[in-house]
């Protein structure tokens, strides 16, 4: 029995809409239920004061500041690291077995799941380099964390820069490392960024290697030796045990918006590549 | 491009000037273990940083074993404990701070207010397994308990079940906060949890007959008690000392008597 | 040697021995990880340590078996959710939309992907397991759960790099089906699709990898009991949260056990991802 195809066409099209609505929809409400749930929470008070009772009262300020601390810190080690060995790969060697096997490492990390780098973080940092719980912990184990995806974006922004680029500076008399800083790099920057900007959300929401590694105090960090909590880790914390639910939806807010504006600036940073580059 | 970045190092520099003086601060006191003792030592710490605001005391959680190990590999200096300390973990100084109830708890709603502890026993060995057999209605009791590092399970392990293992279909949860939410919204559940903390989303359940109250704790009635150690490695630095004297004077055992706790005198 | 040619060899060490570091720090996690977690292994016998159903580490008795089938179980769950519903966006978003439609849809499935997974686990623990337990029985906290919340979890993922599989097929295919009468869902069904296969597979196979690795979320909603889930109902716990729930206090072989269970980790995602490369590559020959 041959079923006419436009038939056929139409189940499959209502059918998958169906499914695509759904998904969808799914997907908006969780945002909304957050922010919902949250903006209510979110005021002046809420995000200058520090946390109070563990948690159950004042304001996540300690919170915002450890999140925004170990994240820099993370970004800051693991940037140079992950770019000068992209840079390195792709300029400055050939392709071979070598940068094979390294390339191959380096996704194979990045598909790690996170609890393994908080474990090896515990037992190397917190435990036997003796650091204790503290954001240096955290930032180097986040650092290790996020370096293998930006070895990777990295190496894919510098690959597609147009070889006629580099071609022309050569011809003008120019060095290797001035073609790579002056002509490579500049053209790259945006995918780099990119990298960057996804590690860095990738840095806000880490739950479970920054627990074991940065602890969870709720003063403001006074060193890179003392212990702090991060938004998610604090949000976790005050979920589960039922601290306080309404402060619950307020860090989960903050932290969507603060993903929200990531995102954004990802946005911002991609459409004006593709504008200075077509 | 060079501001950002130059502005950046300048914040790094200044984060990490205190800790160029040589490693952690030595009027910073960490705290670390039981998720019992975790809330009323964060409020002990609180109000003894008004009192002293030269030195800082952090608390974490993690569980009285985790605690042990961080205070033997010195990640903290004072470590919590919600249980008897093991043979094989006695090379500590052990501070008594107070007494702690062990509550076996239940959802509000449930119309089982006792058991004996023989029963509480059978039902987290996985051999009574439905409420009905309590006086309670014909569902599946859901059990759940903390993890194996618990001060609070090790402690229940020792005064209910003894050589006998909590079975393996248990729910798991890593704090006494998780577990009062679960069996909070879950009306045949049951766990067990701090007796310090039970409040008013869970029922206490009294055992042989006896409730769990500091009356009863004090009289020996209520056979469910366990202390809440501090735990130093040899003698304890100043700023851990002087936290230490203070959760042991009269002000702060008075406060530990706020918070539901049984004061060591 | 001029100035300007020694300042280019001394960056080239430079940038040599920042990538000597960079890729000996990556490669020592991974030995420190193979190095604590195979002599246990072996000690107790591989088979023991894989299929023992006992996990007791107080007794010492390391049976992972019980998380093995869990994590199975909880991935699968997130698959059978995910892929269908992954795959119908990604065809609908390519093919069945306007541009309009797909400009606004796409970045707020892209916003998802960067909600931090605490997130999605509360979701799950304030509406889906009441839910669960009120309608079909059982704690709630279960390996349902857990695979719902797991597959809206990697939807963004496989939505994503499907959309762009298919979009990177050249015009050239659709065109000449149409030409030859087919309709659109034709054009779909029986030229993209398959053109598209490669990447499709490796979008799977990435979201499979994100479900095995995922931690916090399936704490908070799977219940974490330490015994082979009998039914869809039952708790359950995976690989991963039996590292984490126990990381905070292993000591001595028991942490050995946990480094066992990472090596265990690592090499499911390392064969899982030399099938996506092997596929995606494959893809990237045929196409010519």
């Amino acid at each position: 029995m041959r079923v006419d195809p436009r038939l056929s066409q139409r189940i499959a099209k209502t059918l998958l809409w169906a499914m695509t609505i759904l998904t969808v929809a799914v997907l908006v409400f969780i945002i909304f239920f957050v922010l919902r749930k949250g903006l209510p929470a979110l005021d002046l008070d809420f995000l200058t004061r520090n946390p109070v009772d563990m948690g159950k009262g004042g304001g996540i300020f300690s919170t915002i500041i450890g999140t925004i601390v170990l994240t820099a810190l993370a970004i800051l080690i693991a940037t140079p690291l992950g770019v000068g060995t992209a840079i390195y790969l792709t300029e400055y060697t050939w392709e071979n077995t070598v940068t094979r096997v390294i390339r191959f490492g380096a996704e194979c990390l990045a598909g790690i799941p996170s609890i393994i780098f908080g474990l090896f973080g515990f037992i190397l940092f917190v435990t036997k380099l003796g650091f204790g719980w503290s954001i240096l912990s955290g930032a180097l184990t986040l650092a290790f964390m996020i370096l293998p995806t930006i070895i990777r974006t990295s190496e894919e922004a510098i690959k597609s820069v147009p070889a006629a680029y580099r071609q022309v500076s050569f011809s003008l008399g120019g060095t290797k490392w001035q073609t790579v800083t002056r002509v490579v790099l500049p053209s790259a920057v945006p995918g780099i960024v990119t990298g960057i900007i996804l590690s860095v959300g990738r840095s806000i929401g880490e739950t479970a290697a920054v627990i074991f590694t940065a602890g969870s105090a709720l003063r403001i960090p006074t060193s890179l030796f003392s212990s702090s909590r991060t938004m998610s880790v604090h949000f976790y914390i005050l979920a589960r045990e039922g601290i306080s639910m309404s402060r619950a939806y307020g860090t989960a807010a903050v932290l969507v918006i603060a993903i929200l504006l990531v995102n954004i600036a990802t946005y911002y940073l991609m459409n004006r590549f593709i504008r200075r580059y077509s | 491009m060079r501001h950002p970045i130059f502005v950046l190092f300048l914040l790094l520099c200044m984060a990490g000037l205190p800790s160029c003086r040589g490693g952690r601060s030595q009027d910073d006191v960490i705290v670390a273990g039981s998720t019992s003792i975790q809330p009323f030592a964060d409020k002990w710490a609180e109000v003894f940083m008004e009192k002293r605001p030269g030195l800082g005391v952090t608390v974490q959680g993690g569980g009285s074993s985790a605690g042990i190990q961080a205070c033997k590999s010195g990640a903290c200096q004072v470590g919590m404990s919600s249980r008897e300390l093991k043979a094989d973990e006695k090379d500590f100084r052990e501070i008594v701070i107070a007494r702690d109830g062990l509550a076996i708890i239940v959802h509000p709603s449930s119309p089982v207010r006792g058991a004996t502890i023989a029963q509480v026993k059978q039902i987290f060995s996985g051999d009574l397994t439905n409420w009905k057999f309590l006086g309670g209605p014909d569902k599946e009791i859901t059990v759940v308990t903390r993890e194996e590092g618990s001060g609070t399970r090790g402690a229940f392990q020792d005064l209910v079940m003894g050589k006998t293992r909590i079975f393996r279909g248990a729910i798991t949860e890593d704090s006494n906060g998780t577990v009062r939410e679960i069996v909070a919204h879950d009306p045949h559940s049951i766990g067990f949890i701090s007796l310090g903390l039970v409040n008013e989303q869970v029922r206490a359940l009294a055992l042989d007959g006896v409730a769990g109250n500091e009356a009863n704790i004090r009289n020996g009635a209520y056979k469910l008690v366990r202390p809440f150690l501090f735990l130093t490695r040899g003698e304890p630095s100043a700023a851990a000392k002087a936290f230490i004297d203070f959760v042991l004077s009269d002000e702060g055992q008075a406060l530990v008597k706020k918070d539901g706790l049984i004061p060591v005198k | 040697m001029n100035r300007l040619e020694r300042k280019d060899r001394l960056v080239r060490l430079a940038l040599l021995m920042i990538a000597f570091s960079a890729v000996s720090i990556l490669a020592v996690i991974t030995v420190f990880m193979f190095e604590q977690g195979t002599p246990i292994m072996f000690k107790y016998g591989l088979k023991s340590f894989l299929a023992g159903t006992d996990w007791y580490p107080s007794e010492k008795s390391f049976g992972l078996w019980p998380m093995i089938v869990g994590s199975i179980y909880v991935t699968t769950g997130a698959m059978v959710i995910g892929v269908p519903f992954g795959l119908a966006c990604a065809i609908v978003l390519t093919e069945f939309s306007s541009k309009r439609v797909r400009g606004v849809i796409k970045p707020v499935i892209e916003l998802l992907a960067g909600i931090p997974s605490v997130v999605y686990g509360f979701m799950g623990v304030v509406i889906l397991v009441p839910f669960i337990r009120q309608t079909l029985g059982g704690p709630g906290l279960s390996v349902l759960a857990a695979s719902i919340i797991l597959g809206i979890m990697i939807l963004p993922t496989i939505i994503s790099i499907s959309v762009d599989s298919i979009q990177a097929i050249p015009p050239a295919y659709r065109e000449g089906s149409l030409a030859l009468g087919a309709t659109k869902w034709q054009t779909v069904r029986m030229v993209l699709l398959p053109a598209a296969r490669s990447g499709i597979i490796a979008s799977i196979i990435l979201g499979m990898g994100r479900a095995i690795g995922e931690t916090m979320a399936v704490i908070m909603i799977a219940g974490n009991a330490i015994s082979v889930p009998r039914s869809l109902l039952a708790p359950v716990r995976t690989l991963t949260s039996n590292i984490a729930l126990e990381m905070g206090y292993a000591a001595g072989e028991h942490r050995q056990a946990l480094f066992a269970t990472g090596v265990i980790l690592f090499i499911i995602i390392m064969v899982l991802n030399t099938v996506a490369n092997m596929t995606s590559s494959r893809r990237r020959r045929t196409k010519g």
